[in-house]
């Protein structure tokens, strides 16, 4: 026992000493968190406040028409700043509708992902425990949605089922779930190899608490890592169906919507497209460069 | 290799069959074409006549076979709009839809695999960092705003380029760019990564240490292992070619399959969305297989082990 070297005895950190200076300390901040990665949160965290407060802090409502104020370009392209990124062929604020347009974008693809993630961890879990026929068949499953880009399949969908928010959020829903189940089938059928699991399967407890209370803790750092690379992916093709006029549908608004039938006035008026296309590539690459970073922290085998 | 091959095609063969049976469940789910074409206020005689017509009134296990039946036929059933069977309004959209997607299909791999291969050789130089920093684009710009951002670069203030239609060549020059760049990118990034895989390898590292010039052990070791991933990628970029299609010559007004697809969503034109998933299914299908025989060819393991095995 006396080969333990006890930690308090460990030489004591230098840091507080005359070796480590401030600037290293914040040479260590930045390493641990790179700039890219702060301004990406800080996107992130702007996009939270304005899901959060829309109405509050939009200068307008979204829907008021103003025809006297039709297309005013944006501050620097000769507007004021009573519309700071101008206003479109209605007269409406386009900076209004533009937090309105990124509320609606990041709540549906927060619940699709959310419900890709349930579908994902559910069939993967099913999977894991029954193996055999319903493995098989799950398997199946994921290999065939695999085997279509998920936009054909989305449009088949809308074709024949017509479209309503709630359908459109659920169809994006099966997006990326197939990644999730497999991630999870495989970390589950490892994790069922390790004495915890066993430990509680011995106890008496059912499934459902093995796989939900103690394997799904145990593997939940891949699954949020997953699912950020998903998060993405799903504004993206929110954003592509609503530009096609096959998404979200006016009067309500999304980022997809906005950038659509503004490109009918990219001659005359390209910010009404511009701001809702920059919010789209800013807020996608925010997310990646967070995805990037959480998955080199918390999983390296994802790499 | 037989075997390997028939395997791939029976394969092939289930996935497709599993297509059609989802297109014609989510067919069937989807309400009553009846109501959806006639509308709801139709006397209902015209409803049992429409429902004779199409034979939506005998039961659905009949249907499910008629309808495997009349695929395997060829008879996809009429435009429900314009009356022409669907394969042929499908039809005369594939061409347009080709004379952009092989292009950019060409110039995805044109600048994607020397750009990935030259970032990986010069790893962490300056020519690394912009390859790599341009190719983030091809996962967070998506194809509708690269292709509205030069439509409005290059047709609105440069006035260089059309903005949209089909007449001349030029028209399709922004279509195809708009696809080309963004596969690009995102080739550049995967053959990257795959090749520097490879170049951490211990054979990599021997074939160097044995004398071999540098070039021979890229061009003998390097690059043929690092085809395998890289090829896979390649497979999953016709499924994004396809996609990317629907948007872009949406954008452009471009007289395609997937400018089609859309109006055909719109218009709720069942038969001409089924002609067209089929198709893309189809597609997928074939360039999976594709994938497949070609990891067969590049990799002698595959064969070999399929050959021992079988």
């Amino acid at each position: 026992m006396s080969a333990i070297p006890d930690p308090t005895s460990e030489p004591t950190s230098p840091a507080s000493g005359s070796v480590f200076t401030a600037k290293a300390g914040a040479r260590a901040f930045f390493e641990a968190w790179p700039p890219m990665v702060l301004i990406a949160l800080a996107w992130i965290a702007l996009c939270l406040v304005v899901v959060a407060f829309a109405p509050q802090i939009a200068p307008y409502d979204f829907l008021a028409l103003d025809l006297r104020a039709r297309l005013i370009p944006p501050v620097g392209m000769g507007g004021d700043w009573a519309h700071p990124l101008g206003t479109d062929e209605l007269g409406r604020d386009v900076l209004s509708r533009l937090i309105q347009s990124v509320r609606v974008s990041m709540v549906i693809a927060f619940l699709s992902t959310l419900i890709a993630a349930t579908l994902g961890v559910s069939l993967g879990f099913l999977a894991a425990w029954f193996r055999g026929r319903v493995e098989q068949a799950i398997l199946m499953l994921i290999d065939a949605q695999a085997a279509m880009p998920f936009m054909i399949i989305a449009l088949a969908a809308l074709a024949f089922l017509g479209n309503s928010l709630t359908l459109f959020t659920i169809l994006l829903g099966f997006h990326g779930w197939e990644r999730i189940a497999r991630i999870s089938r495989g970390l589950a059928i490892a994790a069922q190899e390790q004495g915890y699991a066993a430990a509680v399967r011995d106890l008496g407890a059912s499934p459902w608490r093995i796989y939900f209370r103690h394997i799904l803790p145990n593997i939940a750092s891949t699954l949020i890592v997953s699912m950020s690379l998903n998060f993405p992916e799903v504004i993206l093709l929110e954003s592509g169906l609503s530009f096609l006029g096959l998404g979200v549908q006016p009067p309500l608004t999304s980022l997809g919507n906005m950038v659509g039938y503004g490109r009918d006035y990219i001659q005359s008026a390209p910010w009404i497209m511009l701001a809702p296309a920059a919010a789209i590539v800013i807020t996608t690459l925010a997310i990646s460069v967070i995805g990037d970073w959480l998955r080199d922290r918390f999983d390296p085998t994802l790499r | 290799m037989l075997r390997y091959l028939l395997s791939r095609l029976g394969r092939a063969l289930v996935t497709l069959v599993l297509i059609v049976s989802a297109a014609f469940i989510v067919l069937r789910l989807s309400g009553d074409p009846a109501i959806t074409i006639l509308g709801p206020e139709a006397p209902p005689e015209a409803y049992a006549a429409f429902r004779a017509a199409w034979g939506l009134d005998q039961p659905i296990w009949m249907q499910y076979l008629k309808y495997f039946g009349a695929i395997a036929q060829g008879d996809l059933g009429n435009s429900m709009r314009d009356g022409r069977t669907a394969l042929e309004v499908v039809g005369e959209r594939v061409p347009m839809t080709l004379a952009i997607t092989l292009p950019a299909f060409a110039l995805n791999l044109l600048i994607g695999l020397p750009a990935g291969i030259f970032a990986a050789l010069n790893r962490n130089t300056w020519a690394d960092r912009a390859i790599m920093a341009g190719s983030v684009m091809g996962f967070t710009v998506p194809s509708f705003v690269m292709g509205l951002v030069l439509a409005l670069i290059f047709a609105v203030k440069l006035r260089w380029l059309p903005s949209g239609g089909s007449d001349t060549i030029s028209h399709a020059i922004l279509p195809v760019v708009t696809m080309g760049v963004i596969g690009a990118a995102v080739i550049a990034r995967f053959t990257r990564s795959a090749m520097l895989e490879v170049l951490g390898q211990p054979y990599v590292r021997t074939a160097s240490a044995k004398g071999l010039v540098w070039r021979e052990v890229i061009v003998g070791h390097v690059l043929p292992n690092a085809a395998i991933p890289t090829l896979t990628i390649i497979g999953f970029m016709v499924g994004s070619l396809v996609a990317g299609a629907v948007v872009v010559e949406s954008i452009f007004s471009w007289p395609g399959v997937g400018r089609l697809l859309v109006t055909a969503v719109a218009n709720r034109d069942l038969a001409v969305v089924q002609v067209i998933i089929l198709m893309i299914g189809t597609t997928m299908v074939g360039a999976n297989l594709a994938v497949d025989l070609a990891y067969g060819w590049v990799d002698p393991r595959l064969r070999t082990a399929r050959l021992k095995t079988a």
